[in-house]
């Protein structure tokens, strides 16, 4: 069991990441773990993990596509996306495709180089759980939730940009 | 011009705070120089050759008085009393300690001034004509368009980690004064044949390592769309991008390998989901923006009165400054005067603290208050009547900003080389003097007439060679410095990438090359010719054969 951030709380998390090693190969698990599993070794077995006793997600790689995932949204109670490096932006974009576009409402997980500068940006996408990374406070990443008080576009937690939400009394200009 | 609100002052407080304690985390070893590198690029801050160099934003060139003095009360605090104002209408000062930039943020939020993703893989300031809202070919104004578009751009979460940086321009006129062939996005005005106006959307335009001019991918694409439709190319672009390479990951490198075809189809796909979606302009979100940028209270004057009529008649050095440095208006008896930070012996671009606060006292003597500064990095005073003209000049030249050379080989653009960046191969300052020093005869240099000259110490290309009529890249040969030379590049409607014309000159041979050519084009010019229209009617062979023929 380890803590991760959920929903703007530190809560602890049984869910298991399966990262596989140098050859390709997932770790070894108990068959009633809940297991975070890659998205391509879902896609090549679905039924076989589906069949487990514990309960499967999947992750996406940043250069993975969300869209081959919108028939089977409704089957997973969590997704997650990988950030190997927080400077590869990819996976905001995928964030709000499952969200906006395939209208994913189970929980969205960002993992890897994720920490306090970054939640965020992570959130208003659409992510509401945060596995930060290791060396790095979970307190300290709590913080960077209210950063910014508000936000000019139009996202994922906030559709109405600002611009709709300004109080404009201006008379229309010739 | 734009005034922040309670929730625009806020965002920049927030920011503010942010980076500050960002920096101390830094420096109390929380963060690693790989963790805090990204984080302080987005707020404008590299290490450079001698003390971090650190940009601040200046929104699509728009200065207020009061935002200029404090740019001068920072140069003068904080640094060792003068700035430069970069291509990208921005202003850089090149010896911040780095324990100072919150400090400095703090005072920049002051006056509504930010330093917010002026480096960084993110989108940067969006640029404009220097003359947006003046300029008499103008069909819209770009300002509103260019502060929406900064609004959107401010801390996009999904745009904050993009391949690489992410430049736009906007031009609001007929002739393109933005350079929007040669930007990541370019947006051109059209107006189409019902009269409704949009925007010609032109993509993967841009200098650096490969230059490339710009696609356009959609031919009319209505106001109300444009940040949906940048929602679109930008989301291509962040999940098609390459990030193996930071030598190929511009947006040009994506569209040239999807063709532009190609690339223009993706986006539609992906705008069809976001069209009229809820970051759609309506009519009252442009009217208020529009309304920050309404005309100022112009008096109604006669052209051409004779007070200034008869200055112009008595003194030539008047006369000639007038008609180099100024620029036509639409509201008639007014000017916009450009002042030129192109006097030789002073690296283009810089400007003194003393010299800041000099222009921002004209600014509200004769103008509204308002400054711009152009991407050639010359400074603007929009609104000057005529019959003020003759004091300004004798103001302007008190100052050093009155040499008689906008538009003419000497008004060298010019990036800060290698005397103060690190990336450079060359330095380009002293270079530059010596090419203007070579050409300080007036008389001669107005014959030459209207030349764009470019320079860059590396092939990053921050002084945009690529388009100079003439053009000038530092190049490193085993340790020394080299200089090539490139002709026939052009901005504007007829964007055009210089050609070399062969191997590179050492330093002390540039101004003799540049001798060569000139007396060349001068021999060869037909009744009227501008230099660019010889070079492109006879081509480079005869400039070649010239530079490098062997003495006699």
């Amino acid at each position: 069991m380890r803590s991760i951030i959920k929903d703007g709380q530190v809560v602890t998390d049984s869910w298991a990441v399966l990262r596989p090693d140098e050859n390709g190969k997932l770790p070894e698990v108990a068959p009633e773990r809940d297991v975070i599993v890659p998205f391509s070794a879902w896609k090549a077995e679905p039924s076989a993990w589906q069949n487990r006793a514990g309960q499967v997600a999947v992750w996406l790689a940043p250069d993975d596509e969300p869209g081959e995932l919108a028939a089977h949204l409704a089957s997973f109670p969590l997704l997650a996306v990988d950030f190997p490096a927080f400077t590869d932006g990819r996976g905001y974009s995928i964030g709000r495709l499952l969200r906006e576009r395939y209208h994913y409402r189970g929980e969205l997980r960002a993992l890897g180089d994720v920490w306090q500068d970054l939640v965020h940006y992570l959130w208003q996408v659409g992510f509401n759980s945060f596995e930060i990374k290791e060396g790095k406070a979970l307190e300290d990443a709590l913080k960077g939730f209210g950063t910014f008080s508000e936000r000019y576009h139009s996202t994922w937690r906030e559709p109405e940009p600002l611009f709709r939400r300004r109080n404009i009394n201006h008379k229309s200009v010739a | 011009m734009y005034r922040y609100d309670e929730v625009d002052y806020r965002i920049v407080r927030e920011r503010v705070a942010q980076f500050r304690d960002q920096t101390r985390r830094f420096l109390a070893g929380e963060l690693s120089e790989d963790e805090f590198r990204p984080l302080r690029l987005m707020n404008g801050l590299y290490i450079q050759r001698h003390a971090p160099m650190f940009r601040i934003a200046i929104p699509y060139g728009h200065l207020a008085s009061r935002q200029l003095r404090k740019l001068a009360h920072i140069a003068r605090t904080y640094d060792k009393g003068y700035g430069h104002f970069t291509t990208r209408q921005n202003m850089q000062f090149n010896w911040p300690a780095l324990e100072r930039v919150p400090d400095i943020l703090s005072e920049l939020a002051d006056v509504e001034m930010h330093s917010i993703q002026t480096s960084g893989n993110c989108v940067r300031n969006t640029t404009t004509d220097a003359f947006a809202g003046v300029a008499a070919d103008e069909l819209i104004d770009p300002r509103p368009y260019c502060e929406i578009i900064r609004q959107w751009s401010t801390l996009h979460p999904e745009f904050a980690f993009l391949p690489r940086k992410f430049k736009i321009a906007v031009s609001g006129s007929v002739e393109d004064r933005a350079a929007t062939l040669v930007h990541d996005v370019g947006l051109h005005v059209v107006r189409a044949a019902d009269g409704e106006i949009g925007f010609k959307v032109i993509v993967g335009g841009g200098l650096g390592r490969t230059p490339i001019v710009g696609e356009v991918i959609r031919e009319f694409l209505p106001t109300r769309h444009i940040l949906t439709y940048l929602d679109a190319i930008l989301r291509v672009y962040n999940r098609y991008g390459r990030r193996d390479n930071k030598f190929k990951a511009r947006i040009k490198i994506l569209v040239k390998a999807l063709t532009p075809q190609g690339f223009a189809a993706k986006v539609e796909d992906e705008w069809l989901h976001l069209k009229d979606g809820a970051a759609t302009l309506r009519d009252e979100d442009v009217a208020h923006y529009a309304s920050f940028f309404g005309a100022p209270a112009y008096e109604t004057l006669p052209p051409n009165p004779e007070a200034f009529t008869a200055r112009l008649a008595e003194e030539r050095a008047f006369a000639r400054w007038v008609e180099q440095n100024t620029r036509t208006h639409r509201q008639p008896g007014y000017r916009s005067v450009v002042l030129s930070l192109k006097k030789t012996g002073v690296p283009p671009g810089d400007i003194t603290a003393e010299q800041m606060e000099a222009v921002a006292d004209w600014s509200e003597r004769f103008g509204f208050g308002e400054v711009r500064v152009a991407h050639e990095q010359n400074v603007i005073l929009p609104d000057i009547k005529e019959s003020d003209l003759y004091e300004v000049w004798q103001l302007a030249r008190s100052q050093g900003f009155a040499t008689p050379n906008i538009g003419l080989l000497t008004d060298i653009i010019c990036c800060p080389g290698g005397d103060f960046c690190s990336l450079a191969n060359a330095r380009s300052i002293p270079v530059a003097e010596a090419i203007q020093r070579k050409f300080d005869d007036l008389d001669y240099l107005h014959d030459l007439g209207e030349i764009d000259c470019n320079f860059s110490g590396c092939m990053n290309a921050c002084g945009h060679h690529h388009i100079g009529n003439i053009g000038i890249l530092g190049v490193d040969k085993n340790g020394e410095e080299w200089y090539q030379i490139t002709l026939g590049g052009s901005q504007g409607n007829h964007t055009a990438i210089g050609k070399v014309i062969g191997p590179s000159f050492a330093q002390a041979d540039v101004p003799l090359a540049f001798e060569k050519i000139m007396s060349l084009y001068v021999e060869q010019r037909l009744d009227g010719e501008r230099f660019i229209e010889t070079v492109r009617r006879i081509g480079l062979e005869p400039f070649k054969e010239r530079v490098y023929a062997k003495h006699h």
